[in-house]
């Protein structure tokens, strides 16, 4: 189709999606309407039994841990997804890193600094994920992040140092498992996959919501891992990956080198 | 006005497929992906909103006190991953299609035409 | 024993995810052949588990609450997993088909380290968890992980330029697709203020249909037809199969597509039945498969790349599954059924035969090829009896599968669709006979493929010559057609795909197993089996099959005459052809527009 066709076409479909949507949304409920009974089920079962003061962590970890327990998965499964796409091909090899040039001191100071305060809060997030908003995903991704302020402080070398992939592989693999192995311990303790089987503790306690903090904890190590693969693996690319001037002939697909670990 | 947050939803979501018909660079395709994906947070935090009602984070206010629906936020946040990790294996993606196709243009890329 | 069973369902999802895990941490330390039993062994596991639940399931639907939220007074927090016939048979439908492709996968990559296996592995997980849940977020999250799981394998080969595009092509559609189901989704959480399956369908019970649940149904719709490449939605289903690794086509062709369907059928009944009555469904389904069947059969036709015309073959194949499907009868979707198990055997094995030859011949090219597999003796004959069984040869399951659901349809009114049935099998059937009678037989002129999606510049999987094809490369061939012929032949299939069938089409039932405890069902009535026209349509799309094989290896020797009338009749398929641009901004006009006519279609009717 070429680009004038495309357009006319669209011009047809978004409009009849627009009509179509907006004869939809006027059928839903008046905006900030009282009507929510899952929701209001949510909110009575994560305070009244499941003591967890922060309900969509409750909903999240314990009511609905299903669909964390795959959406960890996703993370994990794209994760080595990546991995393979950005995997060197035959022709690539590794140059060497740039040297890092350019970073200014006062950038290099601050990244020096805010290294130990993300790491902190990022912990801190992770932790406190059945109180209040955040978690282990949330908490894992500020991890993640203050983990790369390494690489803003031109520390390239420093950050593969501190977060080796094949260490990070087996923190992020062992994260995941331990939210898959929880779910197993639900079934055999209390004759369900993934039912809360760890006494509920104080309502507003840090020592509560049962396994919901457990299964932060596995997500928190799991996503910050997760992330920095990920990012390590778009780094890589930009950083050290050059295509090799003289092609190697051979056309099979080679495993990551060796050396490149 | 009772209908204008859901509209968002639709709205969002079109500008992203207009930005994914009329893109020219895979990097843009990939932004405009998450753009129509985000008109599902702004629907789904629309339909639990409950007029005057806090956060359903019990830390501060009273066991009881009226707060919006939960499980589209939970449900949101679980999008949200999906959202990041498939951009993620998108641009995987496309730093290959750049390699090999030498390109970035969908108009470019002739591989699988019939 | 009863809580046994119900521990079943969410462990088929656990054991190849934590089996996943395991491989991805310890994979760089193991042998490859420990990695590779490993991942056996796992998939062997949920085998053993769906059938029994298969076994489980002919006296009761297996319903499991995850994390102990057993309804009080019909209403749950929790999400809920409920296995009926079907869902217990298309788990054991995706473990088979992924213990045949890692067995293929035994020596078919060099690749050291277990990426591929837990690619492959968290695959399993995720169709396995759609099959089995009762509650539509948790399906969209199931959905989305074997999209981004397949998305990654799609690619897999990085080092050739058509795998990236067809991955990024699949990717951007089915994600597109899967958040209009998500925006249906918030949507009929809007209405209903539900998640489950049953509770919605218990919710929705009395309401009127507005455009409300008209356009929700519609979004959900989309997502799921996307994965099951109902037309216009299904142009990155060639892009995709074509390219992916072989064993994955497998497991694309034979079942992911067919999940698709499943959703729509799951959803509908389970959900959505009480505001959107079969009525207003069925025209849809009938027509959105009439013309995926043309389009995937002519498209099937014209292709030289052997993996796409394969791909194509799947979309003229998912046309008869939608017509199956839309007669919403218990007849004509329990011979869909059947012919689901049955495509799945022989579309795998032809893909396998087709990884074969890229790994023996580099190419999978047919008009380059010609003739170069007489020495895969093996290979070329299980190649041939693949397109006899597409081609619905009694006694195949295909065959079988395609008997019972015209039958149905016939018996539902639909007399035409018998028409159509034999069409598309003698079409797609032919089309892969003509490709391996020119490669394994060399008959014919060598075809002319200017234009073509050529499939010569592909490599080979493997390095080097292995020394002669592996028999556990051949062995899953084999052995998946041995049992698409098996299928044919089993007694209680008919009966057993029937019962499937009734079960799935009973709203009330299930939503009394989810939320009320109710779970026994009643036992099987017997179906009608096959019949003596039933045969002989069989033999009839066979001999037409070989009538199209001919026609293409031999179209030059036609009167000239003939072959510009032809010419010219075949005029508007130019243009379908042209539709399949592999430009990422035509597929999202396809998916807008096709949503958009869903939508008018169930609210016009």
């Amino acid at each position: 189709m070429t680009h004038r066709w495309r357009l006319v076409l669209f011009v047809v479909a978004a409009p009849a999606f627009a009509v179509l949507f907006f004869l939809a949304a006027r059928g839903l409920p008046v905006f900030g309407s009282e009507f929510h009974p899952y929701g209001d089920r949510a909110v009575e079962i994560a305070t009244r039994q499941r003591t967890t003061a922060n309900v969509v962590s409750s909903v999240n970890f314990d009511q609905r841990a299903i669909d964390t327990l795959g959406e960890e998965f996703i993370l994990f499964g794209s994760v080595i997804g990546t991995i393979v796409l950005l995997r060197p091909a035959p022709e690539e090899r590794e140059v060497g890193r740039r040297p890092a040039g350019g970073v200014l001191p006062t950038t290099r100071l601050a990244g020096y600094l805010l290294l130990p305060v993300s790491v902190l809060v990022g912990l801190y997030v992770i932790a406190h994920g059945q109180l209040s908003p955040g978690g282990g995903f949330q908490g894992g991704v500020v991890l993640a992040t203050g983990w790369h302020l390494l690489y803003v402080a031109g520390r390239y070398a420093a950050l593969r140092r501190a977060a080796p992939p094949t260490v990070m592989e087996i923190i992020e693999s062992v994260g995941a498992a331990a939210f898959a192995a929880v779910g197993l311990a639900g079934l055999v303790i209390g004759g369900a996959f993934l039912v809360n089987f760890l006494p509920v503790g104080t309502f507003n306690d840090l020592i509560s919501g049962g396994t919901v903090p457990v299964l932060n904890g596995a997500v928190g190590m799991a996503v910050a891992a997760a992330i920095v693969l990920l990012l390590s693996g778009f780094l890589e690319q930009a950083v050290v990956l050059r295509r090799s001037p003289e092609p190697r002939v051979d056309s099979s697909i080679v495993a990551r080198s060796k050396e490149h670990r | 006005m009772t209908t204008l947050p859901y509209l968002v939803a639709g709205w969002l979501f079109l500008v992203g497929c207009y930005g994914l018909v009329t893109s020219r660079n895979l990097v843009h395709t990939v932004a405009c992906l998450t753009v129509a994906q985000s008109a599902t947070y702004v629907l789904l935090l629309a339909v639990g909103f409950r007029s005057g009602a806090t956060a359903p984070v019990f830390a501060d206010v009273p066991v009881g006190t009226r707060v919006v629906d939960p499980v589209v936020q939970a449900l949101s946040l679980t999008d949200i991953v999906v959202s990041a990790t498939v951009t993620a294996v998108l641009l995987a993606l496309t730093i290959q299609i750049h390699k090999r196709h030498g390109t970035v243009d969908p108009d470019e890329l002739r591989a699988l035409r019939d | 024993m009863s809580l046994t069973v119900q521990a079943l369902p969410p462990l088929l999802v656990a054991v190849p995810l934590l089996a996943a895990t395991v491989l991805a941490a310890s994979g760089r330390f193991l042998p490859r052949l420990i990695i590779d039993a490993a991942s056996m062994l796992s998939c062997l596991l949920v085998l053993a588990g769906s059938v029994m639940l298969l076994v489980a399931t002919g006296s009761q639907r297996v319903v499991s609450w995850l994390g102990g939220y057993s309804p009080v007074h019909g209403s749950s927090v929790g999400v809920v997993f409920v296995v009926d016939r079907i869902g217990a048979g298309l788990a054991t439908l995706i473990a088979a088909l992924v213990t045949a492709a890692l067995t293929y996968t035994w020596r078919y990559f060099d690749e050291v380290e277990s990426y591929f296996h837990v690619l492959i592995l968290l695959f399993l997980a995720g169709m396995v968890g759609f099959a089995l849940t009762g509650d539509l977020f948790d399906a969209f999250v199931f959905f989305e992980l074997m999209g981004a799981v397949a998305y990654a394998l799609t690619g897999y080969k990085i080092e050739e330029a058509k795998p990236l595009q067809g991955a990024l092509n699949f990717a951007v559609i089915n994600s597109l697709g899967a958040y209009c189901s998500l925006l249906g989704i918030g949507l009929i959480y809007g209405r209903t203020g539900e998640l489950g399956f049953a509770q919605i369908q218990r919710a929705l019970a009395g309401q009127r249909t507005d455009w409300l649940v008209l356009v929700g149904v519609a979004l959900v719709f989309t997502g799921f037809l996307v994965k099951g490449a109902a037309v216009p939605l299904h142009f990155w289903l060639a892009d995709a199969h074509a390219v992916a690794p072989s064993p994955v086509c497998v497991l694309f062709s034979g079942v992911m597509v067919e999940l698709g369907l499943y959703g729509v059928a799951r959803t509908w009944s389970a959900a959505f039945s009480p505001v959107l009555p079969a009525e207003r469904l069925r025209p849809v389904l009938l027509a959105a498969g009439v013309v995926t069947a043309v389009i995937g059969s002519v498209m099937c036709l014209v292709q030289s790349h052997l993996k796409r015309l394969l791909a194509f073959s799947t979309v003229g194949h998912v046309g008869m599954f939608l017509v199956a499907l839309g007669a919403l009868e218990p007849a004509a979707i329990g011979g869909l059924a059947v012919y689901v198990l049955g495509h799945a055997a022989v579309k795998g094995a032809l893909f396998l035969c087709a990884g074969v030859l890229l790994n023996a011949r580099g190419s999978v090219d047919e008009a380059d090829l010609h003739g170069r597999g007489r020495d895969l003796p093996v290979t070329r004959i299980c190649f041939i009896i693949g397109g006899l069984a597409l081609a619905a040869l009694p006694p195949f399951g295909t065959w079988l599968g395609k008997t019972l659901a015209e039958d149905g349809l016939s018996h539902a009114g639909f007399h035409w669709a018998g028409y159509l049935f034999v069409g598309v099998s003698a079409v797609t059937g032919g089309a892969v006979l003509r490709a391996g009678l020119r490669i394994f037989f060399g008959i014919g002129t060598p075809p002319d493929t200017e234009g073509d999606t050529r499939g010569s510049e592909e490599k080979p999987e493997t390095t080097g010559n292995v020394g002669g094809i592996p028999v556990t490369m051949l062995a899953p061939v084999v052995v998946l057609l041995a049992g698409g012929l098996t299928l044919g032949l089993l007694p209680g299939l008919a009966t057993l795909a029937h019962d499937a069938a009734q079960q799935l089409l009973d709203p009330t039932g299930y939503a009394a197993a989810a939320l009320d405890g109710a779970r026994a069902v009643a036992p099987p009535a017997p179906a009608e089996s096959w019949t003596v026209s039933g045969l002989a349509l069989g033999l009839l799309s066979v001999l037409l099959a070989l009538v199209v094989a001919a026609l293409g290896l031999y179209s030059d020797r036609l009167p000239q005459l003939l072959r510009r009338a032809a010419g010219v009749a075949t005029l508007p398929f130019h243009a379908v052809r042209t539709a399949h641009s592999g430009h990422l901004g035509d597929y999202v006009v396809w998916l807008l527009l096709g949503m958009t006519l869903l939508t008018l279609g169930v609210a016009a009717t």
